[in-house]
């Protein structure tokens, strides 16, 4: 005998979405730092910082209120918007 | 959970069964009506030709007699514009007699009075079925199962379970399941974490279903997934944290009585449905509907077995002290749910104490441990105090807010113990706080007092928290609505 049940899930499916490509170069990019706001992260990422400067890239940081809970919205946008790449730091 | 009922024809309509006695009896009654084109329809529930008149209709599927909830035959309604203006139930000359504004209703010899018999519509075991094809129902996606698949194995397959296994969500089990609250299978009880998907009762149900749940647990569950989704308890965090924590209910108020939750003997361990279920319905929840998968959002290094859901309820009857949510400033008659970010449990033995004192200081040396001894304030814990623990602090007069104090001053360090490198261990405070002391909770809400547990046993229970406060999860305690 077939049993039917209900679906327990969202019923969603996650979007796919294309990568944008790849940076040929770090020269004259606007690289975004994200510091999670796990300890020591700063320290991580300074030393990033210096290294892309070094390389050409103009370095903006950004910084998530907490570690524990997702990036908000306005700072996503804010980083889609302003930056050619992003790197985020874990860090402990 | 009934649609609109049915139009019916104007006069009068009579629902009987066969099998009643009573409807058998009123027969020339009913005959007297339709003759004289007052009975619009006889709907008959269990024999179509029963009673033999020409307004008698098959209602042997139940819908009229579910859909106008029907509760005893027979039932005598009056209709007009083709809804119903009045009942009455069972027999009785006299009422019938003034319902239909006939004073010689029936045969003279006939018996003045019988009671009547429960409607088929109300039979326990055609609930399910008649939900199903009558009532509202439900949004879901139906999935059938291949005749070959075994139901069980089905679920693992699809990646339902929390490793145990589940009880088959059927739409008679969901619909069932949906009879424990007064809510809309609809209704939107928050954006479930992680992937922030819109939460309706619906999917609570069916996953409370799966968890185990009966009916009547299905409010707590609600609750507790409307706390779970909120910003301040963080769910997402607490699932997505290396470290090994879950959400921890407790409750307070009669539904612990009314649910059959344990709150004595045992009562973080296994054999409660209550306490076994709910817990699990929620993390069930943030599984399927939210997404949370370990080794997936969820990072735990270790994880716990709380994590399968851990549910318990305090012992309110026993306790010396008011209960934990009339702490709140709940009253006792009040339910509520407590939600906290919690590791599982762990044991404070102490068979030696006699004096409060002595017993305060030593729990805060087991409390001392929580997370890491070197790390404090930042960590909050639930202390579940065994009955012989908790008459230690109770025969000398102490309340709970004192025995809270004094077990946290007991905690308080000097700070140059706790800082990085101290004691030879790298792990520790930042060297920012030298100099100084500090307890080991914060003293506002850092340490949570329940009373629970067998009466036999000098021990007490921690269970140690995450990080606490608005960076991470700030424990949270709702009232219970049905």
């Amino acid at each position: 005998m077939t049993t039917s049940v209900l679906d327990p899930t969202a019923e969603e499916e996650s979007e796919n979405r294309v990568r944008i490509k790849r940076l040929t170069s770090i020269n004259g990019a606007t690289i975004g730092l994200l510091d999670i706001s796990k300890p020591r992260g700063d320290i991580f990422l300074d030393t990033v910082q210096s290294l892309l400067e070094n390389a050409g890239a103009k370095v903006l940081r950004f910084t998530k209120p907490t570690f524990s809970k997702p990036a908000p919205v306005d700072l996503r946008h804010e980083i889609a918007t302003t930056c050619d790449a992003v790197i985020e730091a874990l860090a402990d | 959970m009934v649609n609109d009922r049915p139009r019916l024809p104007d006069g009068y309509v009579a629902f009987v069964k066969r099998d009643c006695p009573t409807c058998e009896l009123i027969v020339p009654v009913l005959k007297q009506l339709a003759d004289t084109n007052l009975l619009g329809a006889i709907y008959t529930q269990d024999d179509p030709s029963f009673p033999s008149l020409s307004v008698t209709k098959d209602d042997t599927s139940l819908k009229m007699s579910f859909l106008h909830e029907i509760e005893t035959v027979p039932t005598l309604l009056k209709t007009k514009d083709g809804s119903e203006t009045g009942r009455i139930v069972g027999w009785s000359k006299q009422e019938w007699g003034s319902f239909c504004d006939i004073e010689d209703l029936g045969p003279k010899d006939m018996r003045s009075y019988s009671p009547g018999c429960g409607s088929r519509n109300t039979d326990p075991d055609l609930q399910g079925e008649l939900r199903k094809n009558f009532g509202e129902g439900v949004s879901s996606r139906i999935i059938d199962f291949a005749s070959a698949e075994d139901e069980f194995e089905a679920m693992y397959d699809r990646g339902w379970s929390d490793g145990l296994p589940l009880i088959p969500p059927t739409i008679e089990r969901v619909l069932a399941m949906l009879e424990g609250t007064s809510r809309q299978p609809e209704e939107v009880v928050g954006l479930a974490p992680p992937n922030l998907v819109t939460l309706t009762v619906e999917k609570i149900a069916i996953n409370a279903v799966m968890a185990g749940c009966k009916p009547e647990y299905l409010p707590v569950v609600i609750t507790a997934l409307e706390t779970a989704c909120t910003d301040e308890f963080n769910m997402h965090g607490v699932l997505a944290t290396t470290m090994p924590v879950g959400p921890v209910l407790f409750i307070n108020g009669p539904i612990r009585k009314s649910l059959g939750m344990n709150s004595g003997m045992n009562l973080l361990g296994q054999g409660n449905r209550a306490n076994s279920t709910i817990g699990r319905a929620l993390q069930l929840t943030i599984r399927n509907v939210g997404g949370g998968r370990p080794a997936e959002i969820d990072r735990a290094t270790h994880g716990s077995p709380a994590k399968y859901g851990l549910c318990f309820a305090e012992d309110e009857e026993s306790s010396p002290w008011p209960s934990y949510s009339e702490d709140l400033g709940f009253s006792p008659s009040q339910n509520t749910v407590t939600l906290f970010p919690g590791e599982g449990p762990r044991l404070i033995c102490d068979q030696l104490s006699r004096s409060p004192d002595e017993l305060a200081r030593s729990l805060a040396s087991g409390l001392l441990g929580n997370a890491h001894p070197k790390l404090v304030m930042g960590f909050d814990c639930i202390l579940i105090i065994g009955p012989e623990h908790a008459s230690r602090f109770s025969e000398a007069g102490w309340s709970k807010d004192r025995v809270k104090e004094e077990i946290i001053n007991c905690t308080v360090r000097e700070t140059d113990e706790l800082i990085r490198g101290a004691g030879g261990i790298a792990e520790g405070l930042p060297e920012a706080f030298a100099g100084t002391s500090l307890p080991k909770f914060r003293p506002e809400g850092g340490l949570i007092i329940v009373y629970g547990g067998g009466e036999a046993g000098l021990f007490s229970t921690i269970i140690g928290g995450w990080l606490s406060g608005p960076k991470g999860s700030q424990y949270q305690t709702r009232e219970i609505t049905p």
